[in-house]
């Protein structure tokens, strides 16, 4: 397995998941420039979060018109494993790759806390390891998450069990008060209909190590250990 | 070849909330005392300086591109794109 964690202008998440992948998961994988980067050198890529283009018009929208967007998409078409954190879930959401759109929260501001989220679906390869209804201590950033999509785009979502997180309470229920940013239906990250691609706002890479973790988990280290093993 | 001033506005749909429209609502104008403003919805302003032979033709590259590109997004999106007269 060899991963390429993309780098573009504004990306500052980069470095915490390569770290998570190449030290603690010890996955082959390569730091690569946007505009240097070939899908057929990889079995995987990860779009890390940051600001892209400093989140200019849209955010995600510049960088979804990248040529590593096209080595991406491309990767996506043969099945290979795709996980957009943050920022790159806004990416793959611009690209056309994952559906909907991630607004500006409801509330305007920039969020930047531990949550909770709960698994809605093994039946993913980066959560095929975690029990459905699990419940993950994981930390959000962003000003930008707030997933909207029309009645029937949802819908979609749900009859195709490609709602692979939602935000909860600490009894793992879904609330007003656990919703963060105002996300539709609590939504915290989803799937391609195939399956292989995967968009989520919270950030596994912070969450992978017990030292960084206020509750001495490493919850998020369960999404990320799924490309030690594909 | 002359030059057109094409002004492109995004706002979200009804069934998008903009939280950012609302608190400039109810926390700028409601609370200054400026109670006839009933609602207010912000978007983003763009303004192109596009070489065509005339207005249609300019307006249509601009469509052409808003939707090529992206510009918005028409799931929560709309989008409108007009000349700004010469007066402006």
């Amino acid at each position: 397995m060899k991963v390429a964690v993309i780098q573009f202008p504004g990306s500052n998440c980069d470095l915490d998941i390569f770290h998570v992948l190449r030290k603690v998961l010890h996955v082959e994988t390569n730091l690569v420039w946007h505009k240097n980067f070939k899908g057929t050198d990889y079995d995987s890529a990860v779009l890390p979060g940051g600001f892209s283009y400093g989140d200019y018009l849209r955010a995600g929208i510049i960088a979804a018109h990248s040529p590593a967007m096209k080595h991406v998409k491309e990767m996506a078409k043969e099945g290979k494993p795709i996980i957009g954190i943050c920022n790159g879930f806004q990416i793959l959401i611009e690209s056309g790759l994952l559906p909907g759109a991630l607004l500006r929260n409801q509330g305007t501001a920039f969020i930047c806390k531990w949550v909770k989220i709960r698994n809605e679906t093994s039946n993913t390869p980066f959560t095929k390891t975690i029990r459905k209804g699990a419940v993950l201590d994981i930390p959000i950033a962003h000003a930008e998450g707030r997933y909207v999509n029309e009645h029937d785009g949802l819908r979609e979502l749900n009859e195709n069990e490609q709602i692979v997180f939602r935000y909860v309470d600490n009894q793992g229920k879904i609330s007003e008060n656990s919703n963060p940013n105002g996300s539709m239906d609590s939504i915290a990250g989803i799937c391609s209909l195939e399956r292989n691609i995967l968009g989520l706002m919270p950030h596994p890479e912070r969450a992978s190590e017990t030292i960084l973790s206020p509750f001495s988990d490493s919850d998020g280290l369960g999404i990320l250990s799924s490309l030690a093993q594909i | 070849m002359p030059q057109f001033t094409i002004e492109v506005i995004i706002e979200n749909k009804k069934m998008a909330r903009d939280p950012e429209g609302e608190t400039i609502a109810k926390e700028l104008i409601t609370r200054g005392g400026f109670s006839k403003v009933k609602s207010v919805r912000a978007g983003k302003y763009l303004r192109l300086v596009v070489e065509a032979d005339n207005e249609v033709q300019a307006q249509q590259i601009v469509t052409d591109m808003a939707n090529t590109l992206r510009i918005f997004n028409p799931v929560v999106h709309t989008c409108s794109i007009r000349i700004k007269s010469e007066a402006d």
